[in-house]
């Protein structure tokens, strides 16, 4: 096992252990709290993979500003014990299922993939992820998906302005 | 400029994982740091506890009503649009890696974008959406 392998089993570890602690914990604000630990235990996992810009973007974007809107939307929220919804037992049971369901679905997919077999992660090799590279085949071949990126960011502050905004 | 260039060129060649155990290295400690100051200052410190000292105050007032508040919609729609403006920076990143490489047609490339980014902020300008003030 050299360095990276250990990296890569800590990260793991991390991700796991703060994606339970989001959905264990009681207080809704742990739980945003938790989800940024798992954000940061991604970005450790992209810098493993050398995609570094995408490491960076997921810590400023996910775990900096989605995160704050996370923590809004629940203080936009009553959050009194008393009026948190008691759920129903079969409620929980049909959850399980179905999560259960698309675990196994999704286990399955990726053990009959061929072109997952017996291949691991590129670690800590290949430069697509570097942020001068990324920016050639940005600018270059998906640069109509960039343009349409930004009209998609257009119709967001639209939606928000109309939304939010009373008159 | 020229040595700037290639130190630039240089440590793109040999821009690895490894360049980020620094970085690890000082979030490590900076999260220990905090963790054992947090952790001394609580066993260390004296602790008188008693009804009066643990009450809630704030500059000698005694707290009354419930901090569980549903809060207006528009710090989340200011926020909301933070985001929006956050992410148009990132894609600058790229862009300005690549400034020389890409040349006048990148340059049209992103004043495309920064000008439908321009729309929206006229938009949210006339639509009032920044003023706080009702």
């Amino acid at each position: 096992m050299n360095v990276i392998q250990v990296l890569f089993w800590i990260l793991s570890a991390m991700a796991l252990v703060s994606a339970l602690m989001v959905l264990l914990s009681k207080n809704p604000v742990h739980s945003v709290l938790w989800l940024v630990a798992v954000f940061f235990a991604i970005s450790g996992h992209y810098i493993l993979l050398n995609a570094q810009f995408i490491a960076i973007v997921n810590l400023i974007v996910y775990a900096g500003a989605i995160m704050v809107l996370f923590l809004f939307v629940i203080m936009l929220m009553n959050l009194n014990k008393d009026t948190e919804p008691q759920k129903n037992i079969w409620m929980k049971l049909a959850g399980a299922i179905s999560a259960g369901c698309l675990l196994m679905i999704l286990v399955s997919l990726i053990k009959q993939a061929p072109e997952l077999q017996a291949k691991t992660a590129m670690m800590n090799e290949g430069g697509i992820g570097l942020i001068a590279n990324l920016g050639k085949a940005l600018f270059n071949t998906y640069v109509v998906p960039f343009e349409i990126s930004s009209i998609l960011f257009l119709s967001a502050m639209v939606g928000a302005v109309v939304i939010g905004k009373k008159d | 400029m020229t040595g700037l260039y290639t130190l630039l060129q240089i440590n793109q060649l040999n821009n690895t994982a490894e360049n980020y155990f620094p970085i690890g290295v000082q979030i490590i400690f900076a999260i220990g740091f905090v963790a054992t100051m947090i952790g001394l200052s609580a066993l260390v410190g004296p602790k008188r506890k008693t009804s009066d000292k643990l009450e809630n105050f704030s500059s000698g007032i005694a707290s009354h009503g419930n901090a569980r508040q549903p809060m207006a919609v528009k710090y989340f729609l200011i926020a909301i649009l933070f985001v929006l403006f956050d992410v148009e920076v990132i894609f600058f990143y790229p862009y300005a890696v690549n400034f020389k490489f890409l040349g006048w047609a990148g340059f049209w490339e992103i004043v495309l974008f920064v000008v439908l980014f321009l729309i929206g902020f006229i938009y949210i300008i006339k639509k009032g959406a920044l003023q706080w003030e009702d």
